[in-house]
């Protein structure tokens, strides 16, 4: 087996210094009672070169990426990723290293995390970002509790245009706690209606995704206007980032937490996870904040360095106490969002963001074109809600074979809005792949 | 200092991302503009973010050099104790790099998942098969979030009795995890402390267990690098109460193939797949916490659980007593292929001969290293032995000097100062990967180290003295936290 090193003689001369007969005397302390009667029921082993064959094989069984044409994002959306991040993911100096704890050997992680932290807090417009949590969902439901910490209330109020996966994630974390949900309805323009939130009691927060599930740009500068005469924080969530390189970021529109999934920034889609989840706030409610931090000091000598900060929130020293009990999050992951954002640059993201609105124009126009309707009528990015002429399930089947998906068919998430789709397109689009899938749909 | 093969390294400067660059420079390839600009509303738009501009070149050359500063497993040992940090085999990073994967979108239809759905069923039936329990979510991010579904499990199967209980045990060898998963999960950690032999004994849990406590939180082996044996009285006793029992399995890297987690009254146990299934760390993320269970909690498990209809396989939200969803979508699919591929590589043979020798290296170390470490729990370990820096007091060095002194040596640092149970705790886990040689350079390099410690203390408290840095102020860090650039 080529990952033991052991050889005959060496199991021999170990036993021998560990006072053991053999290697299964060494387990002669566990309780019978405990063992393991029979053989695990595996696959016997393979070779490395039979494990590529298989897989390869079952990885042609997601015929979607290379054969079809993707119309639908919904919380995971296909980007190009440039070669330089997988190749610089995949340096073992980060790749099997673990969390920070030494940093004098550490430097290199420590370092990429600060910058991420500190890109991150310029994308979003906040004063600070942790070094990332699970994904998009776990972070909003770290954003309530944190909200809740911090404002002593025990509601908060939550979008239904918050991506439902996200709601029914908050659902979950929120369940032992007592803690109570309301749910705020979306208005006819697919923006979230706030209309009820001074008659809510105890309120600590209202959380907002912009843009939300359906694209729809949020106004978070009137949200938050609103939330400071109930005293309750503005909580923005994203699924979305690329749309900070056009629209005006949570930070600048008064947010006090901002959270969302980062997998858009050099993440592949890996069928939903890994993500990223990102997380930034304002200075003043930093040790209120779950998650690790980078932070900047110096040496023995006087140089500068980084390490692992304010560690007195974490599960690791204050066990119970924590702010979080996260431990492990998405580092790796943070260094390719990092690593994402510092390839494209401001000029970069600006055209990038740029492309992706007018590609998702283009496409709404031309589907307009042939009849679909647009409930909605905000502003969008990256995606938006159609309403396609009667019939179109029997052309969204004949799409398939045809190898487009043609969006994501709404009523699984939101029965009242049946019959309708919700339509993605990124820079990797082409006009030659709107305008066939147009084609299709009128033929 | 002696001479042992070390790293000294080749150390570049490097300064932060905005200090280099020019603006206008751009190292991303742009799609085409193929389509007309649109109008925008003005009111709703920004410059965008102030990110440095670089060039391709720029951002390759600045992740190299920053990855020369960092010590991962391809570069040495990394006795990280209960971190399991075994090697990475680099087939799983090329296979779960597959386009088919990568691109895969996570709402298609069930016929264009298949290939995605076969290897998670898969996997949860060789964890079952592995770990002996009868069902298996991969949902879970990491360990943490595996302790918090086992929370949510155990705190529904109560609530489906029609009671609610608010404790639960966790004893004093356990991860810092534990105690937060359990509170965020709104039970009280009671705590109860291990016996003179570094396990739990069965009357302690006897003394505190009543029909308040929802259950326990152990891990086993615990920390202290044991296997708890009281196991089975102790899951009588929490029954008895109607208490569930929860196995933290972080160091399940010891007992694969060997023990029985079904038979030993384990209800839910998680796993973590960046250690026993050697997915790799990645400076601290992504990983994956898959939580196996008894036959009475499947019907709790997060959704959707893939299910098979007339041989297509398929996710299903249609259980109504689950818990609900810890994850936006499925938990962590690449991490998961990598687990996949790396259980066809061992097989069942190979996984129990991984644990036999990681059990073997911790305690070839155990006898070689009590020669110079005070060894409080001295008595035959599973796969990782702690060490306390109580006979190197009397020169006044303590356990931080003696690991940054190892740094010199080129050896990643054990835990240290974990478990809280052992003052000064030296806590290494060899893994099954690293060959006697390297067992034996790693303690002729602690051997070297306590050695300086008695001619030139000084020599260890300054240390480390070949890396990028010394030793760093983490007081004032945490006292003016700059967290941004």
């Amino acid at each position: 087996m080529r990952f033991l090193p052991h050889t005959k003689e060496d199991i021999a001369s170990m036993l021998d210094v560990a006072g053991a007969k053999n290697l299964e005397t060494l387990f002669s302390k566990i309780p019978k009672n405990c063992r393991m009667t029979k053989k695990p029921r595996l696959p016997d082993p393979l070779t490395e070169w039979e494990i590529y064959d298989y897989i390869v094989n079952l990885s042609k069984e997601l015929p979607a990426a290379h054969e079809y044409k993707m119309f639908i994002g919904a919380g995971s959306y296909h980007h190009n990723i440039p070669s330089t991040i997988p190749f610089l993911l995949s340096r073992s100096e980060f790749y099997t290293a673990y969390t920070p704890y030494q940093p004098e050997i550490s430097q290199g992680a420590l370092q990429a995390v600060y910058e991420y932290q500190t890109l991150t807090a310029k994308l979003l417009g906040m004063d600070i970002a942790n070094a990332s949590l699970y994904d998009g969902a776990s972070a909003l439901a770290e954003a309530l509790l944190m909200a809740i910490r911090i404002k002593k209330k025990t509601t908060v109020a939550v979008s239904a245009a918050i991506h439902p996966n996200y709601r029914r994630v908050i659902q979950t974390y929120f369940q032992p706690s007592g803690y109570t949900i309301i749910e705020l309805p979306y208005l006819k323009n697919g923006c979230t209606d706030i209309s009820a939130i001074d008659k809510i009691d105890d309120l600590a927060a209202i959380a907002i995704q912009s843009p939300n599930f359906f694209g729809c740009i949020e106004d978070l500068s009137y949200i938050k206007k609103q939330s400071q005469k109930i005293e309750s924080l503005l909580i923005a969530s994203f699924a979305e980032p690329i749309s900070f390189g056009l629209y005006k970021n949570p930070g600048i529109q008064g947010a006090d937490i901002v959270c969302g999934e980062g997998q858009s920034l050099g993440i592949p889609q890996s069928f939903g996870g890994p993500g990223l989840g990102m997380f930034a706030t304002k200075m003043d409610y930093v040790r209120r904040m779950p998650g690790r931090l980078v932070g900047k000091t110096v040496d023995m000598d006087g140089r500068e360095g980084f390490v692992l900060t304010l560690a007195t929130r974490e599960q690791h020293i204050r066990r119970e106490k924590a702010t979080s009990n996260i431990c492990t999050n998405s580092s790796l992951n943070a260094l390719a969002a990092a690593m994402y954002m510092a390839s494209l640059g401001s000029t970069g993201m600006r055209e990038l963001s740029r492309l992706n609105y007018d590609k998702t124009e283009y496409l709404k126009q031309s589907l307009v074109n042939v009849g679909f309707k647009l409930p909605f009528d905000s502003p969008t990015f990256n995606e938006f809600v159609v309403k396609p002429p009667k019939g179109f399930h029997k052309t969204y089947n004949r799409l398939l074979k045809k190898k487009f998906i043609a969006g994501l068919p709404l009523k699984r998430f939101y029965p009242e809005l049946a019959g309708h789709y919700m339509m993605c397109a990124t820079e990797t689009v082409s006009r030659d792949d709107i305008d066939a899938l147009v084609q299709e749909v009128r033929s | 200092m002696t001479v042992l093969p070390n790293s000294s390294g080749l150390v570049m400067d490097e300064p932060l991302l905005w200090e280099k660059g020019k603006k206008g420079r751009n190292g991303f390839s742009l799609p085409r503009r193929d389509v007309d600009k649109f109008p925008v509303d003005k009111k709703l738009i920004s410059k965008g973010p102030d990110f440095p501009d670089l060039s391709e070149v720029d951002v390759i050359r600045h992740y190299t050099r920053l990855s020369q500063w960092n010590f991962g497993i391809d570069t040495g040992m990394y006795p990280l104790g209960s971190c399991t940090m075994k090697y990475n085999p680099k087939l799983n990073h090329i296979l779960s790099g597959f386009s088919g994967f990568t691109h895969a979108h996570p709402l298609l239809p069930d016929h264009l998942s298949q290939g995605a759905l076969k290897i998670m069923a898969l996997l949860e039936t060789f964890l079952s098969e592995i770990t002996g329990m009868d069902a298996v979510t991969l949902q879970p991010a990491a360990g943490a979030q595996g302790e918090l579904a086992g929370m949510l499990l155990i705190d529904a199967f109560h609530k489906s009795k029609g009671s609610h209980r608010s404790k639960i045990i966790v004893p004093d060898t356990a991860h810092g995890t534990n105690p937060a998963s359990a509170a965020l999960c709104g039970f009280q950690a009671v705590p109860v402390a291990s016996n003179e032999n570094g396990i739990l004994s069965s009357k302690a849990v006897a003394d505190i267990m009543d029909e308040d406590t929802a259950g326990i939180m152990v891990t086993n082996p615990n920390t202290l690098g044991f296997f708890e044996d009281n196991i089975l009285e102790i899951a009588d006793i929490v029954h008895t109460k109607g208490g569930q029992v929860y196995c933290d399995g972080a160091n399940m890297n010891a007992i694969m193939g060997i023990v029985d987690m079904k038979k030993c009254g384990i209800d839910v146990l998680h796993l973590n797949l960046h250690k026993t299934f050697s997915t790799p760390h990645g400076g601290g993320g992504p990983g994956a916490g898959p939580v196996c269970v008894k036959k009475h909690l499947e019907p709790f498990l997060p959704i959707p659980r893939i299910i098979e209809k007339k041989g297509t396989l398929m996710l299903s939200d249609n259980f109504p007593k689950t818990i609900g969803k810890l994850h936006g979508f499925y938990g962590n699919f690449n991490v998961m292929v990598k687990a996949f591929s790396y259980i066809l590589t061992m097989g069942a043979k190979d996984l129990k001969k991984a644990s036999q020798l990681a059990v073997l290296n911790a305690n070839y170390i155990k006898e070689k290293l009590k020669e110079i470490f005070y060894l409080p729990y001295d008595r035959p370990c599973m796969h990782e032995c702690v060490f306390s820096d109580k006979h190197q007091k009397e020169y006044n060095v303590n356990t931080l000097d003696i690991v940054k002194r190892l740094i010199d040596y080129g050896f990643h640092p054990p835990t240290i100062y974990f478990p809280l149970v052992v003052e000064g705790a030296i806590m290494i886990e060899p893994t099954e990967t690293e060959s006697k040689e390297d067992i034996d350079r790693l303690v002729d390099a602690f051997k070297a180290v306590v050695e300086e410690a008695k001619i030139d203390p000084d020599l260890l408290r300054n240390a480390p003295h070949n890396c990028k840095v010394k030793r760093l102020d983490e007081v004032t860090a945490a006292r003016h936290p700059c967290l941004s650039g």
